[in-house]
């Protein structure tokens, strides 16, 4: 009884340092990644619905097709960007957690704008002329539809979490998969499982499973919880 | 009062009459297509004025371009404040919009678009949960009011406004006839109070109940603009004819 399961369990059973480290890093890359793409993402989403100007419609095209940017490709351009002979060379940022967070960020932005745009553009159609009678201009009414769409946006913000800490390719390119450093759960499991060494890799998969699942259960229940509540 | 007040008040005075509202041959057309033409009226301070007319006359359209909803593409709107759309007004849409939040904090949405004082607003919304029977509604979620109480609310929100002129666009189209009657005595009061009353509504009781003056439109012309009295007494055009005596058979 000595398969890559049983090692699994009981590295996650006994809390195995190496393993919290990994785990550690995955989510304060992640999480912080996210945050950065709502503050940006949720505003610049909200205006792209309710401005109007030349090009929109290309926009909303290029921001659709880039919540499919293969997370390698983002990599590869931040890996462009950050290294020694790249324009933020200076700043000595590849191969830090720093740079695995601009990667996650890249990838989750597109995401968050796209349907923060679709959101708040569904609900503009419907508040519309009930803003502009009570008051509120366009540049008014973008907080009050973020914050009357907030059930729906979870879901957007989810995904992207979904996205950001299911991917391994621009992690492990701007990261290096450096132990203790910049090893994520995702990158991890891609190296463990390449040596062999199925029992660290495992345990891994089943913590990012059990992740991703509680995420979406407590999403979902919250989201019941605020139709119920809020209608 | 301070001197800072005083100066403000030079600037703009809050307190004069922002009516009568005077259309000039205001027309809107959208693609060429007119769908209100020519209408000159003046909706003076105090009226109670019912806009009828059948169903895509432009009633709907009418009161939202008085409102400042929409700009006409032709004439002139003209309100006695020489604001572009004056601050002074709130209108009750067909289909009022309540936020995703709380009855409270509905009524507070616009008076913080206003830019009032946190503490002048609680005191607003205080009285006006009181004035309309909300109290014990005062947290609980906009959205999931029944109808009736929606609509008390979408009034509320437009009373707490302090509106000189309410535009109600069939305020009572969806309620059951007590509900109706709740709303009727509202707006009544409202008007006891001097507020300018400006509706639309299909219901012909509540016409002659409610208004004291009827502007009649016809296909996006107003073919007759009258005191209630003498429209419901005998409507000078064949159209107006029409339509009342259409409704009374039916």
């Amino acid at each position: 009884m000595d398969g890559p399961f049983a090692t699994a369990f009981s590295l996650i059973a006994s809390g195995d340092p190496a393993l919290m480290q990994i785990i550690g890093l995955s989510l304060r890359v992640t999480l912080t990644a996210v945050l950065i793409a709502c503050a940006v993402g949720l505003p610049l989403g909200a205006a792209l619905a309710l401005a109007r100007f030349p090009g929109r419609g290309a926009v909303i095209v290029v921001f659709n097709a880039l919540m499919g940017l293969p997370p390698v490709v983002a990599g590869l351009i931040v890996y462009l960007m950050l290294s020694r002979s790249g324009p933020l060379g200076s700043l000595a940022l590849l191969f830090t957690p720093t740079a695995m967070i601009i990667a996650q960020t890249l990838l989750i932005l597109p995401i968050v704008i796209s349907l923060t745009r679709s959101v708040v553009e569904d609900l503009w159609a419907e508040y519309r002329e009930q803003l502009l009678s009570l008051g509120a201009g366009r540049l008014r009414a973008v907080p009050t539809l973020l914050w009357d769409g907030r059930v729906s946006l979870l879901t957007g913000v989810l995904a992207g979490f979904g996205r950001a800490s299911a991917e391994v390719g621009a992690v492990l390119i701007v990261g290096g998969n450096i132990a203790g450093h910049t090893r994520t759960m995702t990158t991890a499991i891609t190296l463990e499982t390449a040596r062999g060494q199925l029992g660290l890799a495992v345990a891994l998969g089943i913590i990012l499973l059990t992740l991703t699942l509680t995420l979406n259960a407590v999403a979902w229940g919250a989201g019941q919880w605020a139709r119920g509540r809020l209608g | 009062m301070g001197t800072g007040a005083t100066g403000m008040m030079a600037a703009r005075d809050l307190s004069a009459s922002i009516l009568p509202l005077s259309l000039d041959g205001v027309g809107y057309a959208v693609a060429g297509k007119p769908l209100l033409s020519d209408i000159t009226l003046r909706i003076e301070a105090g009226r109670r004025l019912i806009v009828m007319g059948a169903n895509g006359a432009g009633k709907s359209l009418f009161l939202r371009l008085c409102h400042g909803l929409i700009d006409p593409t032709t004439g002139r709107r003209l309100w006695a404040s020489g604001e572009h759309r004056a601050e002074a007004q709130a209108m009750v849409l067909q289909r009022p919009v309540l936020l995703r939040r709380s009855v409270a904090a509905n009524l507070d949405y616009p008076l913080a678009l206003k830019g009032l004082p946190r503490a002048d607003r609680r005191e607003i919304v205080a009285r006006t949960l009181d004035r309309f029977g909300l109290n014990a509604l005062a947290e609980r979620p906009a959205r999931l009011l029944s109808g009736g109480e929606q609509q008390r609310l979408a009034l509320a929100r437009a009373w707490a406004m302090r509106p000189q002129v309410l535009f109600l666009d069939e305020p009572s189209s969806a309620l059951d006839p007590s509900a109706t009657k709740i709303i009727e005595e509202m707006v009544a009061q409202f008007s006891d109070e001097g507020m300018t009353i400006v509706m639309t509504t299909h219901n012909l009781g509540q016409a002659r109940r409610l208004g004291d003056q009827v502007a009649f439109l016809h296909r996006g012309r107003l073919i007759e603009h009258r005191s209630a009295a003498e429209f419901f007494a005998g409507p000078e055009t064949a159209e107006a004819r029409a339509f009342l005596a259409g409704d009374l058979i039916w």
